[in-house]
């Protein structure tokens, strides 16, 4: 019975880490910029994939992991700069848009360069299974946790200690008056994209060797990512971090006592239950619109 | 005003020449295919765009209710000897009771959430499509029956095309019709101003209600009538990547033009078709195609091309 | 006169800000009404509260002793109410006309069947309309933006498009937040002609305003806000002698 919850309850933790790093990076966007990156998902896809292509090529892991966390960062700044900064003013609707152009253009080239195979990365270290309590841990859940925890607290910390981090939280509470105090909230934006597609890259390695990669995952990690920043109230780190590892685990909860097939369907019943019944998310707060 | 009605019916008489005429330059059975698809997207994309470009609200699961339609129209004449009529009001009944139920409290939120939801709504369906074997298929699909309409049955590419054309033009001729409605004015009007159209007393949230369940019963139709026309129907139908489509068709035809829908349908139904030789490409081709006219066309292609127009006549 | 308009203790708080508190006045039929007050003061705030954009965390509004708080506003629209914003509200995707041609939404035949069909009496009402809504431009001193587009407007003429648009819906009782901001005086004096215009015909007016000028011309009656609290309210002359209203208001610009 327990071994069985805790087995459940390890696979949602894990997966909903990486859930949780997508989150962010839609936060990190939403915040500077009030546009929702729907190819933060590509980002996730990019990490396993480069990863995967670059060991292939005979790089040791470690080049391999900061090659395809690096590039992802790089193909986030272009988008900002060669997609949204020229659609500046847009609406809602148009940037949504582009945005998914964006994703349809990542995962096309991906697959026209990679091809359609599905791929696993191997373990950073090793396969022997952890036993707890009767349930098994891998040791790659424990990577993914590990360095999950250490970005978050990492970013905590450059919000919080750090002048640009401080800047870039300024310009997401108020960007004409960021701008007026001297902040370069272009700048700020442009960072948000590279920072954004760094970690949902790093989301995609962590759990490439669990779940397997390959050119068409994005769509699903990266939805489901925005449903954990919707859960979270959309624009709150922390409530990122929790919505992130909630739907993970309502998932694979979901998974192991109701039906392994509708899975995928879990995080948007949810999403459609908390729009319905808490429109702003758990953690968002009320807005008065000014007219 | 005597040129702005002559306008609004000089476009409906150009497409019905166009249409009749069309068949004199088929040479093949697959030019008489690519155009009827053309007009089943471009019906689609119309009610999509009444809900988009006239009442500026996003939907990204229109794919559902395309899927919707095109099972209903599978399974209940297969598996339960209904009648195809009956069949494809039945589908598209359900189309606008499942609208109905979600869109108000979808529509009480905006902008990134009604996306989100919306999604949400796509995915569970195309979801629930794929793992419904016993009725659907699951991955691999179903047969679907001709489609016959009081004992006559429906075959053959001329009797389709003439079908989609009339349809076409019906679809065209309602939707111009109620633009310039008190019902259409008061979606654009919401688009416009959300607290003007309120203060005139437009009840919002009744009227993005409508709007989205015809759209979804535009949908879920010609989701019956593609079922029928292609003799199958796969879980695809309702993917996430097909309702990404058909906002493309609305967004590059132009939002807020009836003409527009039907030229954006017309050029990304025969994109892919053009492209299907070069694999991948195509998903490349789309996304560049959307970022390109967002950035540099946003109002899409038949609204510049009219306010070019206009300039030039001034 | 008998009021019409009612307002009882009416208070609203955003977080821990108090923008209206616990103001109560009314406002005769057939009366110009004038609120007036510093930048902040809370006036607008007051006119989305009783058109029911905010719902108060208390008080009373009634409308001929009917209790309409929080009531939404397609509601209150159908109670005769109308307005036109500070900050532009103009649907920049139609043309002028048919802006004017919204306003009148609720003299409707609203179905979506009969649009869709092109129904013959929904059309020879629609034409009727165009002729109605071209008089209400007309009325509004707008007879050059007949066939323009909305967007293609100067702003002096996008602020007498709402007022258009409002009168369109025949309503008893005419909110106008700042219907003079930002013209210049030619414009400000015809728009107090149009204002003393619409009061003749028998429609309620409740304006705020900060030309002192045209408010102390047109205003039967005239309620003072400052910090969103009543600071004063009476006849022009009353006003203008409050020595409270000197102090907070007046004596500044004076």
């Amino acid at each position: 019975m327990l071994a069985q919850f805790l087995q459940f309850l390890f696979s949602g933790i894990t997966v909903g880490a990486t859930y949780a790093l997508a989150a962010l990076g839609f936060t990190l966007i939403y915040n500077a910029s009030q546009v929702i990156n729907f190819a933060q998902g590509e980002f996730i896809m990019l990490g396993g994939m480069l990863t995967v292509f670059f060991l292939a090529s005979g790089l040791p892991l470690p080049f391999a992991v900061i090659l395809a966390i690096v590039l992802p960062a790089i193909v986030g700044l272009l988008i900002e700069k060669f997609a949204i900064e020229p659609a500046k003013g847009a609406e809602t609707v148009s940037l949504i848009i582009i945005t998914i152009g964006a994703a349809l253009v990542i995962r096309g080239l991906i697959q026209v360069w990679l091809g359609k195979g599905t791929h696993a990365l191997p373990p950073f270290s090793g396969n022997e299974p952890i036993h707890v309590l009767g349930a098994t841990l891998l040791p790659q859940s424990l990577w993914v946790l590990g360095v999950s925890a250490l970005v978050m607290v990492a970013l905590w910390f450059f919000f919080n200690r750090t002048l640009f981090g401080k800047a870039m939280l300024a310009t997401s509470y108020n960007r004409l008056a960021a701008d007026l105090v001297g902040i370069d909230t272009k700048h700020v934006l442009t960072v948000s994209f590279a920072l954004s597609g760094a970690l949902g890259a790093l989301g995609g390695i962590l759990i490439a060797p669990i779940t397997f990669t390959s050119y068409d995952v994005g769509i699903m990690l990266g939805l489901k990512g925005f449903v954990a920043a919707v859960v979270g109230g959309l624009g709150n780190g922390l409530g990122a971090v929790v919505g992130g590892l909630l739907v993970g685990i309502i998932e694979a909860l979901a998974a192991g006592y109701l039906s392994s097939a509708y899975k995928d369907a879990v995080p948007f019943l949810l999403i459609l239950l908390i729009l319905f019944f808490m429109p702003r998310g758990l953690f968002g707060a009320k807005v008065t619109e000014r007219v | 005003m005597i040129a702005f009605f002559r306008r609004r019916h000089g476009g409906l008489v150009i497409v019905a020449l166009i249409l009749a005429l069309l068949p004199l330059f088929f040479q093949n059975a697959y030019h008489y295919d690519l155009a009827i698809r053309i007009a089943i997207n471009a019906v689609i994309v119309l009610g999509l765009n009444l809900l988009i470009g006239f009442a500026g609200q996003i939907s990204l699961g229109h794919a559902g209710f395309l899927g919707i339609g095109a099972y209903a129209s599978a399974i209940l004449p297969s598996h339960y000897g209904w009648p195809p009529l009956l069949a494809m009001m039945a589908g598209a009944t359900c189309a606008a009771l499942l609208a109905a139920l979600v869109a108000r409290p979808i529509f009480r939120l905006k902008g990134h959430y009604l996306a989100m939801a919306t999604l949400g709504l796509g995915v569970i369906l195309a979801i629930a499509f794929k793992n419904e074997a016993s009725l659907t298929g699951g991955p691999d699909g179903m047969a679907v029956v001709p489609l016959s309409l009081f004992g006559y049955e429906l075959s053959g590419e001329k009797k389709w095309y003439a079908l989609m054309a009339v349809l076409l033009l019906f679809s065209l001729w309602a939707s111009t019709n109620l633009i310039d409605s008190p019902f259409g004015r008061a979606l654009r009007a919401l688009h416009g101003s959300e607290v003007a159209a309120q203060v005139a007393g437009v009840h919002i949230v009744r009227y993005k209600v409508a709007i989205f369940v015809l759209s979804a019963v535009f949908a879920s139709l010609m989701g019956s009538l593609t079922a029928h026309y292609v003799g199958f129907v796969t879980p695809n139908v309702a993917d996430f990547l097909h309702s990404i489509e058909l906002v493309t068709m609305v967004v590059v035809g132009g939002m807020a033009s009836v003409y527009g829908s039907l030229v954006g349908a017309a050029l990304l139904t025969a994109l892919p078709q053009a492209l299907a030789r070069f694999e991948g490409w195509e998903t490349v081709a789309f996304g560049a195609i959307l970022m390109l006219f967002m950035i540099f066309l946003p109002r899409g292609i038949v609204p510049t091309l009219a306010a070019r127009f206009e300039k030039g006549k001034e | 006169m008998a009021a019409l308009l009612e307002v009882d203790a009416l208070s609203i708080q955003f977080g821990g800000v108090k923008a209206v508190q616990d103001v109560s006045f009314s406002v005769p039929a057939g009366a110009i009404y004038a609120v007036i007050g510093p930048n902040g003061a809370g006036k607008t705030t007051l006119f989305n509260l009783i058109t029911g954009l905010y719902t108060p965390t208390s008080g009373e509004i009634r409308l001929e002793g009917q209790a309409i708080q929080g009531k939404p506003p397609h509601e209150l629209a159908r109670l005769g109410m109308a307005r036109t914003f500070q900050n532009l509200q103009i649907c920049l995707n139609m043309t002028a006309l048919e802006n004017v041609m919204v306003g009148a939404h609720l003299r409707l035949d609203r179905n979506l069947i009969k649009a869709a069909l092109r129904w013959p009496a929904l059309s020879r009402r629609e034409r009727e309309l165009r002729q109605e809504a071209a008089e209400c431009m007309a009325y509004a001193g707008l007879e050059d933006f007949l066939e323009a587009r909305a967007d293609a407007m100067p702003y002096g003429a996008l602020k007498r498009l709402e007022i258009a648009r409002a009168l369109a819906a025949k309503p008893r009782l005419l909110f106008l937040d700042e219907p003079a901001a930002g013209l210049n005086p030619k414009e400000t004096q015809e728009v107090a002609e149009l204002v003393r215009k619409i009061a003749t015909h028998g429609v309620t007016v409740v304006l705020i305003e900060h030309d002192m000028k045209m408010v102390m011309s047109l205003a039967d009656r005239i309620l003072v806000l400052d910090y969103g609290k009543k600071l004063a309210e009476g006849s022009a002359a009353e006003v203008r002698a409050n020595p409270d209203v000197i102090a907070a208001y007046l004596g500044a610009h004076a």
